[in-house]
């Protein structure tokens, strides 16, 4: 094969390998809160930036990168555990459209309150590793210390909360507690608190994601910033099946690496078609996502 | 030991429960016999804080249960088995057991060891999901699951229901046994009115949201008026 196109492909592979691992993780954020509550939550890309902005507010105090990415987990769960209790908790159970209305009308105060607290313009933030990318043979590589940083901790952040799910007292009781509420009750486990905690652990991936998306050295912190890539990552939880963690991680790469191919041998306005077009499809073949168990809920 | 006391009970407009009132002897089976609707899960639901009653009172020894939330009802020791079993299908028998064991302090290997003991067939698919279990296999889960918390009162609701008349004997046995062999105080609530009252000590017959019947389950059982119009049990 032609070196010159061998070379493209790779470089379009970890391109949209990078950004198939965050929308990936928004996927992620969105099933967590899904399979918990039954919630789309339309606000899960401002919720993460607001916290990001709070956090980041510290380096006017000469705060560190890490400290700051602290600064924003604890915002983050603050910020999600408030939202369950004081705006979520009195939509249980009301008709779907209810919890839409009120997140879509959380999403738009939230990027409203942060462009007038902290402006529009993108601000950027301090980069732990260079975006620049390594080179091979004197051609770029499409790979930086950044994007190794982003597809590792996405990976982490990923594997840690199936860990968290899967090997773990409370992961149990998360399962359960969305499974089954009233057996779980009668069980002893205290749901309501983990309602919250299921909030507050989405919004904290969401915060994670948010950092490594604005964290680049190309891009920066916006209001909006999550706005694209939650369009994508809410398509690849849709296509993979809201019910399924690992089907929206999947189906958020191969969103990532075949938009990416798109941008490159189409053009880039036909990636968000494309997208649609792919979401349509799935959902034709298989309704409850790909990745979505064929059994029904039995308890 | 449970005691209830005028206990009304209401859906709405509908009254559930009548000013019911009865005493559930520790050590003992008392069941709760009736029709269709005659209130016996709600009956069952109220005491463990999934319904709020109108009046009355519930009492665990000394301790009031009203107006205690249902995880906070269950962490005291009360096992409640729902009707339809509850368990989840999505779970493996294992974790299933697990989470029963979770609240309660008990060490976990040794709590699945005595339920894999008493059910067998449990341990034998303790890797399988709770989905693929037949009727009378996840009534045993359903059972096992409340037990490994080593409840002291057990709320069962229906325990029969689906289940072939030999499985159903080997069931009440089972809890008679646990009720002999403990100090476990049993609230069984039952449509298969003669499979209950040949294990329970007492019984208390609901028709219609009141009480019809509280004494003994032999005198329950001889009555031929309560035989005849509340259980349906003829000759």
């Amino acid at each position: 094969m032609d070196p010159f196109l061998t070379s493209r492909i790779v470089s379009d592979i970890l391109t949209g390998l990078t950004n198939g691992v965050i929308f990936g993780m928004v996927a992620l954020s969105l099933v967590l809160i899904w399979r918990s509550t039954g919630i789309l939550n339309f606000a899960q890309g401002a919720m993460p930036m607001f916290a990001t902005y709070v956090g980041f507010a510290l380096l006017s105090y000469h705060w560190g990168y890490w400290p700051c990415v602290v600064a924003c987990v604890i915002a983050g769960l603050l910020l999600g555990g408030l939202t369950e209790r004081l705006l979520v908790r009195g939509l249980y159970g009301k008709p779907e459209i209810n919890p839409i209305v009120v997140m879509v009308g959380f999403l738009i105060v939230l990027e409203a309150v942060a462009a007038s607290i902290w402006s529009s313009t993108p601000r950027s933030l301090p980069s732990p590793f260079s975006s620049f990318d390594w080179h091979l043979g004197g051609k770029p590589l499409s790979l930086s210390p950044f994007t190794v940083y982003e597809i590792a901790t996405a990976l982490i952040v990923m594997a840690a909360v199936a860990a968290l799910f899967r090997f773990t007292k409370l992961g149990l009781q998360l399962r359960a507690s969305a499974l089954a509420p009233e057996v779980s009750r009668l069980l002893g486990v205290r749901v309501g608190r983990l309602l919250t905690l299921g909030w507050m652990l989405a919004t904290v991936v969401g915060v994670i994601t948010t950092i490594l998306v604005s964290g680049g050295f190309f891009s920066g912190l916006t209001p909006q910033v999550m706005d694209g890539i939650f369009a994508y990552g809410f398509i690849a939880a849709a296509i993979g099946g809201l019910e399924s963690p690992v089907g929206a991680i999947v189906a958020g790469v191969v969103l990532g690496i075949v938009n990416q191919f798109v941008d490159d041998f189409v053009n880039q306005n036909a990636v968000i078609i494309i997208a649609l077009v792919i979401l349509i499809v799935s959902l034709m073949i298989r309704p409850s996502g790909v990745f979505a168990k064929s059994v029904q809920r039995r308890v | 030991m449970i005691t209830i006391e005028d206990l009304t009970v209401s859906y709405g407009a509908v009254q559930a429960l009548r000013n019911v009132s009865f005493v559930a002897e520790t050590g003992r089976i008392t069941a709760v016999l009736g029709a269709n609707g005659a209130g016996k899960t709600t009956l069952l639901r109220t005491i463990s804080g999934l319904k709020e009653p109108k009046n009355g009172s519930i009492r665990m020894g000394e301790l009031s249960l009203v107006n205690k939330r249902t995880e906070n009802i269950a962490r005291l020791g009360i096992g409640h088995v729902p009707e339809g079993r509850g368990v989840i299908g999505e779970f493996t028998v294992e974790e299933n057991l697990r989470l029963g064991a979770m609240m309660a302090k008990v060490n976990l290997r040794q709590g699945l060891d005595e339920q894999y003991a008493q059910f067998p067939v449990l341990g034998e698919r303790r890797k399988q999901h709770a989905a693929k279990l037949s009727g009378g296999e996840r009534q045993m889960l359903a059972m096992a699951r409340a037990l490994i918390a080593k409840p002291s009162v057990l709320l069962l609701d229906e325990p029969s229901l689906g289940l072939a008349p030999l499985v159903t004997a080997q069931l009440m046995h089972t809890i008679r046994s646990l009720c002999e062999t403990s100090d476990l105080t049993v609230i069984l609530v039952e449509q298969n009115a003669s499979s209950a009252l040949r294990i329970a000590h007492h019984a208390v017959v609901l028709h219609v949201g009141k009480s019809v019947a509280n004494d003994t389950a032999e005198n329950v059982a001889a009555d031929e008026n309560l035989r005849q119009y509340y259980l349906g049990l003829v000759e």
